[in-house]
């Protein structure tokens, strides 16, 4: 049994020699740092002193004593809850409508829409200068210049704007990945299917999309649903760059924004894993629960 | 102008006019909002200082001019590391993690997608769930794990990571999965060992998918500031040394901010648009089934 065992995976010796490579980085840099993370949630850790293990100490911190970890956390659901959804079913609508395009055509407005997430983090200054609190900032000339406001509002930095703000300039730059994997999706549905949905009645073009396309894409909405979702959950380069870090009273704090503010400032690496870890829980279990729904569209 | 293709007449359920209209509109409203602060940025890039400051701000240039690009190529000649070095750093991690990432990723996926080892499966998913553990989550762990292994501030803490990032190793074994069974068949009967197989059946035939991966990588690695990382000033990206020197007076270097997010801006753009291509044929095969 355990010769047979052995000689199998001697069988395959080559493969296992072939992904060695990678297969060392993967587990050193992206498996490694999450069980890390585990267990390193349980200990007290500065760095400087050997971790000391302290049960669920961190968690009830974060929960219980902890008020800006609930903003954070509240910003983080907020995000996910609206930009999450939005800028996914937004994504697949553009790619849906410019599908009837023209295959040049099809190329430039992909390139449009895609191109804010390849170059948005190098745009943050150019929204900074379009919400900055001073008559110079383009939203307030703009609303000063038609009589809307007659002072100059300091947008990032009111709590009220605030989030809405980072909001919109997360959904201008989020179309992202799954944008290209609903483009490329839509491009291979099967054409007979379409002519055979003609004869069985399907009258517009939403008929079709329910009954047709969307079940013929269920791949790649679950990879588009997986790519959106840690997007929406790490937001944090938008805050950090249009509010500050940290924001005015934590109006911008992001889970991620909240872990840098223990991890890398604070040194206290204990509870900054505790973080990321109920960050990764929230995204594994948002990840399964829309996976499952997603497996019931079109019926 | 605006044409919808009809190639095959009755192929697919009717579109009315009014509705292609509508679709018409809000596609061209998304573009433009899409658009916009790229255009912002441009326009910015180019005006003279008295159109910067001109109240109410406008948002054409009526008399473009270079000074802003080179008031930044000043402010960076000013800087006590000179900018060749930041130019030099990015050039080097963002060609060194993407050349060694494309090849180990596409070795890995190659035994992934098509033998079926012990355990295939269940390293798959492990790597379908990775996809969500990404460097602004995983940060501090791999912050203490490089504080571990001494390598903080160099060159190594900004490079290795991205090394096993996994979307690349994701998309590579996707797209290999569907390449006829064929071919690797007919150099396997020819006696090739399989890493033969890998590198002159599987690597030439794979060309969209390693292009795709080398430009999310490309594109990740330009992107990428990680200030807890590097704090040696030798040791930082050009993106780091722009933002620097624009931090210093957001208002009085406005123009030359601008002029920064233009530069920023346009090696992504390039490689993008020229590879655009090759992205869309990958990511046909990027569904998770």
């Amino acid at each position: 049994m355990k010769g047979s065992k052995i000689r199998t995976l001697g069988k395959y010796k080559e493969s296992y020699l072939l992904m060695a490579p990678y297969m060392i980085f993967f587990l050193m840099f992206t498996i490694l740092p999450v069980v890390l993370s585990i267990v390193l949630g349980f200990t007290y850790y500065n760095m400087i002193e050997p971790p000391r293990f302290i049960g669920w100490y961190n968690y009830i911190r974060l929960f219980l004593d902890d008020d800006i970890f609930i903003i954070a956390l509240k910003n983080t659901l907020f995000f996910a809850l609206v930009t999450g959804p939005i800028s996914y079913i937004l994504s697949f609508f553009v790619a849906w409508m410019i599908n009837d395009l023209s295959r040049t055509l099809r190329s430039i407005a992909t390139s449009v829409f895609y191109i804010p997430t390849v170059v948005g983090a190098a745009v943050f200054p150019m929204w900074r200068l379009i919400f900055s609190p001073d008559e110079y900032g383009y939203l307030n000339g703009l609303l000063m210049g038609m009589g809307f406001i007659n002072e100059p509002v300091a947008w990032l930095l009111d709590k009220e704007y605030v989030l809405a703000i980072l909001i919109l300039v997360q959904l201008w730059m989020s179309l992202g990945i799954s944008f290209l994997a609903f483009v490329a999706g839509l491009q291979t549905v099967d054409r007979s299917l379409y002519e055979a949905g003609v004869m069985d009645g399907i009258k517009n073009r939403f008929q079709e999309l329910w009954y047709i396309t969307l079940p013929s894409m269920i791949p790649q909405l679950i990879f588009g649903a997986v790519m959106q979702i840690v997007v929406s959950f790490s937001v944090a380069d938008v805050s950090i760059q249009l509010a500050g870090f940290p924001s005015t009273e934590y109006a911008g704090e992001t889970m991620v924004t909240h872990i840098m503010d223990y991890g890398s400032i604070r040194y206290e690496m204990g509870y900054a894993s505790a973080m990321a870890v109920v960050l990764f829980f929230l995204m594994v279990f948002t990840n399964r629960v829309v996976t499952k729904l997603l497996n019931k569209v079109g019926i | 102008m605006f044409t919808f293709t009809r190639k095959k007449a009755g192929a697919k359920a009717r579109r009315s006019t009014v509705g292609n209209f509508f679709i018409f509109c809000i596609v061209a409203l998304l573009g433009l909002f899409s658009a916009f602060p790229l255009y912002f940025a441009v326009v910015t890039a180019f005006k003279p200082l008295d159109e910067l400051l001109y109240f109410p701000p406008r948002l054409v240039v009526l008399r473009p001019t270079w000074t802003n690009f080179t008031d930044l190529y000043q402010l960076a000649a000013n800087m006590w590391v000179p900018l060749s070095r930041y130019l030099f750093n990015t050039a080097f991690i963002a060609v060194a993690g993407t050349g060694l990432h494309v090849l180990f990723a596409a070795m890995a996926a190659y035994p992934l997608a098509k033998h079926k080892f012990p355990g295939h499966n269940v390293l798959f998913s492990i790597i379908v769930m990775a996809l969500m553990f990404v460097p602004q989550v995983t940060f501090i762990p791999q912050f203490i794990m490089m504080a571990e292994l001494g390598i903080v501030d160099s060159y190594a803490a900004l490079l290795l990571p991205w090394i096993g990032s996994s979307l690349g190793l994701f998309l590579m074994k996707q797209f290999i999965e569907q390449l006829p069974d064929a071919i690797l068949e007919a150099a396997r009967i020819d006696g090739a060992s399989e890493y033969k197989t890998f590198f002159s059946i599987v690597w030439p035939n794979s060309v969209p998918a390693l292009m795709t991966v080398v430009i999310f990588q490309f594109v990740n690695l330009w992107n990428y500031t990680p200030k807890e990382l590097v704090y040696s000033e030798s040791n930082k990206v050009f993106r780091m040394a722009l933002e620097q020197i624009v931090a210093g007076d957001p208002i009085a270097r406005m123009g030359a901010g601008a002029a920064a997010a233009v530069i920023l801006m346009i090696p992504p753009i390039i490689v993008f648009v020229l590879l655009q291509r090759k992205v869309v044929e990958t990511m046909t095969f990027a569904g998770i089934k």
